[in-house]
């Protein structure tokens, strides 16, 4: 009879173990961390910064990292020659590597040089010399490694040699060398490697001389290797000169482009000009590497401030600093508020600030939101869940921070991209295309109706500010007040730019032949389509609104949703008729945004990126004339007069221009949006000892309701028991019977 | 029962062919081999050469599944289904399409799915059938009567709901546990913990009222009269004689889940920031990794088919009247 007593009793005690075991590991386990905290203890204190990724880097070799989530660790560790100043604005490219910023000089046809302010039209090539620092030296790699002798250690390893090697970091012996100019221009090489496929590599070929017959040499030099047996098969680069990109010394190379191309620079700032070893590429290339993923696209090789020692994207990236950094100072000046902002109280000090810098993988917003909030993050953007908890926006349209994140010591940054989101009209289309008077008047008439301060205030939290043209701020060109605004769009008022009424859009519709929405021709309505992507509920919403804004007109707007490779596919054939894009700025200068609408770069004709297929020939003649000039007044007017143009023919609705939020807490600083730079990291500082005091402030872990849920647990067996006990007495008592 | 399992295994391959190909039809039907080269190249400056070069590279630029410009059986065999599929048997999955080994990957990421699968497997089976047994017990009771209504409550609530709200309790107020992230090792216990209390109080419901149903159907049965009759302790009587007979149904819905175990929890991976196998495939339809995807997809269908053949298997082990034939 006792039997089922003791078993209860037995269970009690399993279970009475269990949560003292559990509470005994939570305490152990944690030290006297926070117990939510999720680093290691022996991480407390120590001066390393902690972010998040939310998606695996694709490619980590320069010659194919584009991404902007690639480009947050190649851009620590690969140094390009230039870089962008870090505070100055507008942006402004600086030496890094280099000693100075290349300054090109022409020749003609004939080989010959030219003078300076020579014509663009005789000029045939720009050279380029670029004079690097000496004593710059790579991050301790075994493909540097060296025995006794001077052979390389890791150069000839078979398969026997790799048995116990998992990553990178199992390889014992490391070794480091001096940068030297030929390592840029093995990299050049590398963008026509037949197995690379570098994004940049159709777009360079037009301009570095010889590139794009250097790929077919590299490919022939491949394929008979290949015949041959070789395996793996490796091309040595140095076996096959390049035209366009020269050695002139140790420390000095050369690059040749066709005609003139001032925004080659700015390619320079990119890690595609970055230096890559040979030494990496033999020892990558061996037998049994790539099996165990151990590729350069996944183990960089740089001279930069950090280098990668965990790549895990699966859980987490960790950059440390580079031993063998030469070391950089802080800049001693930026531009107008700088210093009363703190970004100067740096200056001069060596850089880089942070040991270590470690990225976990959080896919979704709220756990990262959350340990932001915990102080286990120390910078975050803001989502558009958590938008409302972190800001406010005054009436008078003034954004600030909440006052709980104010009195957590959090502050707010903000900056307008260099990016536009637009509305394109396919000029092909016989609707909405052409350029008669009457497409024209119709496309301004849905520019007008197109709402974009109400879009930016529904749909992005007024995060962004509509566009006058396709020139965001910080570019050259761009104009702001009176002079930069969009009149047949606006007109300045006493509050600035005001969206015209919708009856003038109307009345626009009448003059086109449309009144209410009608062709005057054929009585039908007008129906237009605009093709998109997605069709999720967020979508749903933003096509409601655009249908709404259409409907203004009277116009019928049919939404044709597809997927993201038919949409391509679509633009690239000059099927669709309206459509929404966006463009994030390579470089900070008018070119990469206006040959968006160079007839010559149209994307049905010629596979470019002026998906509207838009062609004035006098935009095009001023787009020429614009593309290779200094910035100065004449080039400004020039732009003036392209936005002109564009603002009259409307190929596109110009939507708006994104602002990046971005959240920091106290002991973060230097904390300067620099959208253009890659290699911020080393400008950052932390106080990691405020950080300490603050996470175990914050994260004091409350136990009482645990013991209220075990109460709870024994109110509800406790019953369960006692009726148990008194079933089986009744039937104790009934079998005795 | 060897000749069962060989014959059941023969089965499995034209089930595998057929997966195969409807992966590969599904696949490409969404995606030409031109998308899946943009995808790889990038969004910016991708000439319609790269593309060429691509897919050249990738084997992407032959025939789907039909190559009407070769002879006899090269028809079928030079082609881009032939080419990718025929490793997958010898299970050598290659390289995804971004290089990659996937085989390396699987082994990566499978350890933290079933850190989190297979306790949650077992603490899960331990509560959810205690959880039954007590209410099959009290049958007809206003305790029966509350667990039925509480399991249904916990039926119907969203299963992001208990992870967000496990997280906003224990983590963001309490400060108890992390909210997200991973460790290797056993510290990934502190890790853990949140995602197996969830996993298994949100299975409670479902599982808990499954496993009465089946439970209330033994209770009634005559051998259960006869041991009450000669006064086996109800304890007992239900954790022995009725769970063992109760076993069959429990195990067909557990044994066959046991391979797919380290494929993981897409949703419960996300959210907690677990470097797990659920989220890989989902990844790799948005990169658009048609190797990731094929090799993921046959790897599940062959784990399903184990998972079946355990079952059966398992079924002889509990009910000695079952015989494979």
């Amino acid at each position: 009879m006792h039997v089922p007593y003791k078993r209860l009793g037995g269970l009690g005690r399993v279970l009475g173990g269990l949560v003292w075991a559990l509470a005994g590991l939570l305490l152990g386990g944690c030290g006297d961390q926070p117990w939510n905290s999720p680093y290691p203890p022996k991480q407390a204190g120590k001066n390393i910064l902690y972010s998040s990724f939310s998606a695996r880097p694709k490619h980590l070799d320069p010659a194919q990292s584009y991404s902007s989530n690639e480009v947050v660790f190649t851009g620590q560790i690969y140094e390009p020659p230039l870089q962008y100043h870090f505070l100055r604005r507008p942006y402004e490219l600086e030496a890094l590597t280099a000693t100075r910023v290349p300054e090109p000089y022409y020749l003609d046809a004939k080989g010959r040089r030219l003078e300076a302010g020579a014509p663009d039209d005789a000029i045939a090539f720009s050279v380029y010399d670029i004079e690097i620092r000496p004593g710059i030296r790579y991050q301790p790699h075994p493909a540097f490694a060296r025995d006794g002798q001077g052979r390389f250690v890791y150069h000839a390893l078979d398969e026997d040699d790799l048995e116990d090697i998992d990553t990178l970091s199992d390889f014992p012996l490391t070794g480091s060398r001096e940068l030297v100019a030929a390592d840029y221009v093995y990299e050049i090489k590398r963008l026509a490697h037949p197995h690379l496929h570098s994004p940049i590599f159709g777009l360079m070929a037009d301009y570095i001389v010889g590139l794009k017959a250097y790929a077919t040499t590299l490919r022939q030099a491949w394929d008979e290797q290949e015949k041959q047996g070789a395996r793996p098969v490796v091309l040595k680069l140095s076996d096959f000169p390049l035209q366009g990109a020269r050695v002139l010394d140790r420390y000095r190379y050369r690059v040749t482009v066709r005609g003139k191309y001032p925004q080659f620079r700015y390619w320079l700032a990119m890690p595609f000009f970055a230096p890559v070893p040979w030494e990496a590429d033999v020892f990558y290339s061996q037998p049994g590497m790539k099996e165990r993923n151990i590729t350069l696209d996944w183990y960089p090789v740089g001279t930069g401030p950090y280098m990668l020692t965990v790549n895990n994207p699966n859980r987490q990236m960790v950059l440390e600093r580079n031993p063998n950094f030469r070391g950089e100072r802080y800049p001693d000046a930026g531009e107008a508020g700088d210093r009363e902002a703190g970004f100067l109280d740096d200056a001069g000090r060596e850089m880089p600030f942070i040991d270590k810098v470690i990225y976990s993988l959080e896919k979704e917003a709220i756990p990262t939101w959350n340990k932001f909030l915990q102080g286990y993050y120390d910078a975050s953007g803001v989502s558009s869940d958590s938008f409302d908890q972190a800001i406010q926006v005054g009436s008078s349209g003034s954004i600030s921070l909440t006052p709980e994140l104010r009195e957590r010591g959090i502050h707010l940054n903000t900056a307008v991209a260099t990016s536009i989101y637009y509305m394109g009209f396919n000029m092909l289309d016989p609707v909405v295309g052409g350029d008669s008077e009457r497409a024209r008047l119709l496309r301004r008439a849905i520019s007008i109706a197109m709402d974009y301060e109400e879009f930016i205030s529904i749909f992005a939290n007024g995060r962004g500010i509509p566009a006058q043209g396709p020139l965001p701020p910080g570019i050259f060109g761009h104009r702001e007040g009176r002079e930069g605004v969009n009149p047949y769009i606006y007109t300045w008022g006493a509050r600035g730019p005001q969206r015209k009424p919708i009856e003038e859009a109307r009345r626009l519709m009448a003059k086109a032949g449309y009144p209410d929405g009608r062709d005057i021709e054929t009585g039908k309505p007008l129906v237009l389509y605009l093709d998109a992507t997605g069709g999720g509920p967020d979508d749903s919403a933003r096509q409601n609104w655009i249908r709404k804004q259409f409907a203004k007109l009277d116009i019928q707007l049919q939404i044709r949703n597809t997927d993201y490779n038919r949409f391509q596919d679509k633009m690239l054939k000059g099927t669709a008729q309206i459509f929404q894009w966006g463009w994030n700025a390579d470089y900070p200068d008018p070119e990469n945004f206006l040959f968006l609408l160079y007839g010559k770069n149209a994307k049905f004709r010629h596979n470019g990126e002026n998906a509207a297929n838009y062609s004035n020939p006098e935009y095009d003649r001023l787009f020429e004339q614009m593309k290779n000039m200094e910035n100065g007044p004449r080039r400004q007017q020039i732009i003036d007069r392209m936005i002109d143009i564009l603002r009259r023919d409307a190929p596109w609705v110009f939507g708006f221009h994104p602002k990046q939020f971005v959240l920091y807490h106290d002991w973060y600083y230097n904390a300067k949006p620099n959208l253009m730079a890659n290699n911020t990291l080393k400008y950052k500082r932390l106080d990691p000892l405020l950080r300490e005091q603050k996470r175990r402030e914050w994260n004091r872990p409350i136990v009482w309701p645990l013991g209220l849920m075990a109460l709870l647990l024994v109110a509800m067996i406790v019953p369960a028991v006692v009726a148990y006990r008194r079933h089986e007495n009744r039937r104790m008592l009934v079998e005795a019977d | 029962m060897l000749a069962y399992i060989a014959r059941r295994l023969l089965y499995a391959v034209p089930i595998l062919i057929g997966v195969n190909l409807i992966t590969f039809v599904l696949f490409f039907v969404v995606n030409s081999p031109d998308d899946v080269a943009r995808m790889h190249l990038g969004m910016k400056h991708v000439t319609p050469e790269a593309i060429e070069k691509w897919k050249e590279e990738h084997g992407y630029d032959q025939p789907l599944l039909y190559n009407a410009d070769e002879q006899g059986v090269a028809k079928l065999t030079d082609t881009i289904f032939f080419e990718k599929s025929v490793k997958l048997f010898a299970f050598d999955f290659g390289s995804s399409d971004a290089g990659r080994d996937i085989g390396d990957d699987i082994s990566q990421r499978m350890w933290p799915s079933l850190a989190i699968a297979v306790p949650t497997l077992l603490l899960g089976l331990l509560v959810h059938i205690s959880f039954a047994m007590l209410l099959a017990f009290f049958r007809g009771t206003y305790l029966d009567l509350s667990g039925v209504v509480l399991t249904v409550i916990l039926m119907s609530i969203s299963g992001l709901f208990y992870i967000i709200g496990g997280q906003y309790l224990f983590s963001k107020v309490l400060h108890l546990v992390p909210i997200s992230g991973y460790e290797p090792g056993w510290q990934a216990w502190r890790f853990v913990l949140l995602p197996v209390l969830i996993g298994v109080f949100s299975g409670l419901g479902s599982s808990g009222r499954w496993y009465r149903t089946i439970f209330l159907e033994e209770i009634g049965r005559d051998y259960v009269r006869t041991a009450r009759a000669k006064g086996v302790p109800e304890l007992k009587l239900l954790f022995t004689h009725v769970l063992q007979n109760a076993m069959v149904p429990i195990l067909t819905g557990v044994v066959a889940v046991l391979p797919l175990l380290f494929m993981g929890s897409l949703i419960m991976e996300s959210f907690f920031g677990i470097p797990g196998l659920g989220s890989y495939t989902i990844e790799a339809i948005q990169t658009q990794d048609f190797a990731i995807v094929r090799a993921m997809v046959f790897l599940g269908s062959v784990l399903y088919i184990i998972g079946l053949l355990l079952t059966d298997l398992s079924y002889t082990l509990v009910d000695p009247r079952i015989r494979l034939s």
